[in-house]
């Protein structure tokens, strides 16, 4: 089992964000957390990825115990994300965005840094053809010595994806991938997730586009008011009647 | 309670007053802007030499206090419309520096308008002191505490109450949204500079009779008046006073039973301390940053 | 002159790791460079060591200050580390000032000339190859650390610290480290500067130094190890043509300051990049 999360409460003051909330996430699947606003997805995924700490429960990555450890733990032991509100390094460029997600697999000792050793030239050339074909993959080639604060939101939400990749994540977290894109965007997004799953990463994605989300997942999970509503194939949650019912009301 | 301990409670409560008004100065700017104006100090010094200069003039004492007021608030307007206007896309860091050139040059200006002596400003109702539990007391400790008191009162109505508090308030919360609502978000920088100048100046007016006032008393006042505000956790007014006043009473009796010279370090420490625990101060929001 | 333009840049490329690449705040690092001077004067003068192993073990013991008060400290954010800092910077000139049996007091001390094997640095021939090479070197340290992973990961750090975290960035680690480096640059530098002078006073761990360096800073251009040098260079000689106008000399000080900041709000040298480049582009 990939990740596993056991009883994962959260509460910020008296609210309630996430109650006694279980996940099971396998490898190689693609896996999607749907729910109407505020039923605690993103919560749920920062504290997948160590930003928040749960106040009970625990975050299992391949059944090592991740309770208190900080969010660059998380990320060595292999959780990957992209977020919801862009945090792209605006200071670099694109392809420094990408070149910085490496930094997990960089090994560049404080010396070498100093005294600019011939090995960290060696390296920092294959640091930069990784990250290219990167940015290839994710279709923003054209982009890449462009200063990121002058790329346009779709490709924004494209490098982030990059730069999430560039870390070689076992597990990859999209914070709604598709909010603000228009439908040629939403369609390449669409492409991109299902090249990513078809290369075998394992992807958690958060989304309101029902559609990307029942074309691309194989295992919907259901969230409502912090807690697990449903879950199961796409096609089973969508015939659910307290998923219809939360999202559409009784009596639809 | 002991005289001595009484003494030193009072005593760190004045200071404190001035202080908790410094404070509530930088937290008005803060909220409108989130610029930290450097040159805060300075108005506390204009106010105090301003009134030594409308005296000397010969202008009676009830009047000499509201126009140097008035003299400071005009300088917090120029300095918002000259300075922080045009630099207003700047980074954060950037306009710090601006604040504080400005307060250099009105460091500068004041040596050359007045000198570099020390002056005296008349106490406001005398210098008999009044015995209370066994310690002594100045009138006018009585009139920095009052008017601090009212001041903070008036502007509690002020924020809460009245219609330009309330644009300065939702101008700190959410900018693009007070804007929507038809805030001149222009007007409200305005008014906040002169506001916290104003504030200022009455600070440095209140404490000139006890601590005397030259050219430099701003570059001080003005550093413990930021470091109140940020322990009380900034752009929180409660928050100001209540650091005000702990600042105050922290030093003062750190003078009284550690070492005078070392008071400001004492303080200093405490602050450091107090935000190792608390990282947004006492009254500051934890802000919880939205990815 | 010059030699004091070299020490000064000396601490600003420190700085500027930190506060321009970084993006953390520092306003108390006259503290750091205050200790450095002190330090390796109370041990030479008042202790009897050789000039150069009292430089190294004040700058030393400077940096490992800097690791103990820095990871505390470094957890605030914006202005709650600019106040931490800036109280840092006071308490470290207070107890300069008072305690005077050591330190000479508000007067300061005077200091024993540096002297390598013996022999005694003198002249400002000499001093002023040992501050070039000295700062070259600095700089040099300073850009492979920038170009490289490492300098990648503190600016990705400035960029969003969340995001940074989520790649695998120890942000408390980086940011530590780039304190206690600016810490160093500025202890090795005051040390240096008490040597040269052959005196040291409080002033030189004053609020207003600290001001000073960081308006260099940002003066020059943050995020950019040249701008920091241009910066030194330009505010040190700058406060020398001004004493010209005599006690005109705030005034304009605090004029040009606010001026250079308002219509060049990114600093000297990004603004005159930035114009080269258009100025370049312009033929089409």
């Amino acid at each position: 089992m990939l990740l596993r999360a056991e009883n994962l409460c959260k509460r910020f003051g008296g609210v309630s964000a996430l109650e006694a909330l279980d996940l099971e996430i396998e490898a190689g699947a693609v896996h999607s957390i749907i729910g109407p606003n505020g039923a605690g997805k993103t919560t749920l995924l920062n504290v997948l990825c160590g930003i928040y700490r749960p106040e009970e429960g625990r975050v299992r990555v391949q059944e090592k115990s991740m309770v208190g450890r900080a969010p660059h733990e998380f990320a060595a032991a292999g959780i990957g994300r992209t977020f919801q509100n862009l945090q792209i390094f605006f200071n670099m460029s694109a392809l420094e965005n990408v070149m910085a997600g490496r930094w997990l697999h960089e090994r560049c000792s404080l010396a070498a840094a100093l005294a600019r050793l011939p090995s960290l030239a060696r390296a920092e050339r294959a640091c930069r053809i990784e990250a290219e074909a990167l940015l290839a993959f994710v279709g923003l080639e054209a982009w890449r010595d462009a200063p990121s604060d002058t790329l346009p939101y779709g490709a924004l939400k494209r490098l982030e994806i990059a730069r999430a990749l560039a870390a070689k994540p076992a597990l990859l977290l999209l914070d709604e991938p598709a909010a603000g894109l228009n439908p040629t965007e939403t369609l390449e997004i669409d492409r991109l997730i299902q090249r990513l799953a078809a290369s075998g990463v394992t992807i958690v994605l958060v989304e309101h586009n029902m559609k990307l989300v029942m074309g691309v997942s194989q295992h919907v999970v259901v969230l409502d008011y912090g807690r697990k509503l449903a879950e199961g194939s796409p096609d089973a949650v969508r015939r659910d009647p307290k998923v219809i019912e939360a999202y559409l009301g009784a009596g639809a | 309670m002991s005289a001595q301990l009484l003494q030193f409670l009072l005593s760190g409560l004045t200071v404190g007053a001035i202080y908790a008004l410094v404070a509530l100065g930088f937290a008005i700017i803060y909220n409108a802007s989130h610029v930290i104006n450097f040159a805060q100090g300075e108005f506390v010094m204009i106010g105090g030499m301003a009134t030594v200069s409308f005296i000397d003039a010969g202008l009676p004492l009830p009047l000499s206090i509201p126009l140097a007021v008035g003299v400071a608030a005009v300088v917090g307007l120029l300095l918002e419309k000259l300075a922080i206007e045009p630099a207003r896309n700047a980074s954060v860091v950037t306009l710090i520096i601006i604040t504080i050139g400005a307060s250099i040059l009105l460091r500068g200006l004041a040596s050359l308008v007045w000198d570099k002596k020390i002056h005296a400003v008349p106490a406001f109702s005398g210098e008999a002191p009044i015995a209370l539990g066994g310690a002594t007391l100045l009138p006018q400790t009585v009139w920095v505490l009052g008017v601090a008191a009212v001041v903070v009162g008036l502007l509690w109505w002020f924020f809460n109450r009245t219609l330009t508090g309330s644009a300065i308030l939702a101008v700190s919360h959410n900018r693009l949204a007070a804007q929507l609502m038809g805030v001149s978000v222009r007007r409200v920088l305005l008014v906040s500079f002169g506001l916290s100048a104003a504030l200022g100046a009455l600070a440095g007016i209140l404490i000139a009779p006890i601590t005397f006032t030259s050219w430099d008393v701003g570059v001080m006042l003005g550093l413990k008046g930021f470091a109140a505000a940020i322990l009380g956790g900034l752009g929180s007014g409660p928050g100001a006073v209540v650091g005000g006043l702990a600042l105050g009473m922290i030093e003062s009796l750190g003078a009284g039973y550690l070492s005078s010279a070392y008071k400001d370090v004492f303080a200093f420490l405490i602050i450091l301390a107090a935000l190792v625990v608390l990282p947004n101060g006492l009254f500051g929001r934890r802000a919880a940053e939205r990815v | 002159m010059a030699i004091l333009v070299g020490l000064n840049a000396i601490v600003c490329v420190g700085l500027n790791l930190l506060v321009g690449f970084a993006g953390q705040v520092s306003l108390g690092h006259a503290g750091f460079f205050g200790l450095g001077a002190y330090g390796s004067a109370i041990l030479a003068a008042r202790y009897g060591w050789p000039p150069l192993a009292a430089l190294a073990a004040a700058t030393a013991a400077t940096g490992v200050l800097a690791w103990l008060i820095g990871r505390p400290i470094l957890r605030l954010k914006g202005h709650y580390l600019a106040m931490a800092t800036l109280g840092f910077g006071i308490i470290v000139s207070i107890v300069v000032s008072n305690e005077d049996r050591i330190t000479g007091g508000p007067d300061g001390m005077s200091v024993p000339p540096l002297s390598i094997l013996g022999y005694a640095i003198v002249g400002e021939r000499t001093w002023y190859w040992i501050v070039a090479t000295l700062l070259l070197a600095t700089v040099w340290v300073a850009l492979n650390l920038i170009d490289s992973p490492r300098g990648r990961a503190l600016r990705a750090l400035h960029g969003s610290e969340v995001a940074a975290e989520a790649i695998g960035i120890d942000a408390a680690r980086h940011k530590l480290s780039a304190f206690v480096i600016s810490a160093l640059a500025a202890a090795a530098a005051g040390a240096l500067t008490a040597h040269y002078a052959g005196f040291i006073t409080p002033s030189k761990a004053s609020f207003l130094h600290s001001i000073e360096l960081i308006t260099m800073v940002v003066f020059g251009g943050m995020a950019s190890t040249l701008g920091a040098v241009v910066g030194a260079a330009v505010l040190t000689t700058l406060p020398q043509f001004l004493t010209v106008f005599k006690e005109y000399e705030m005034v304009l000080l605090g004029a040009v300051m606010m001026l250079t900041m308002i219509f060049m709000p990114r600093g000297l040298v990004p603004t005159l990049e930035r114009a080269l480049a258009a100025a370049r582009r312009k033929p089409l």
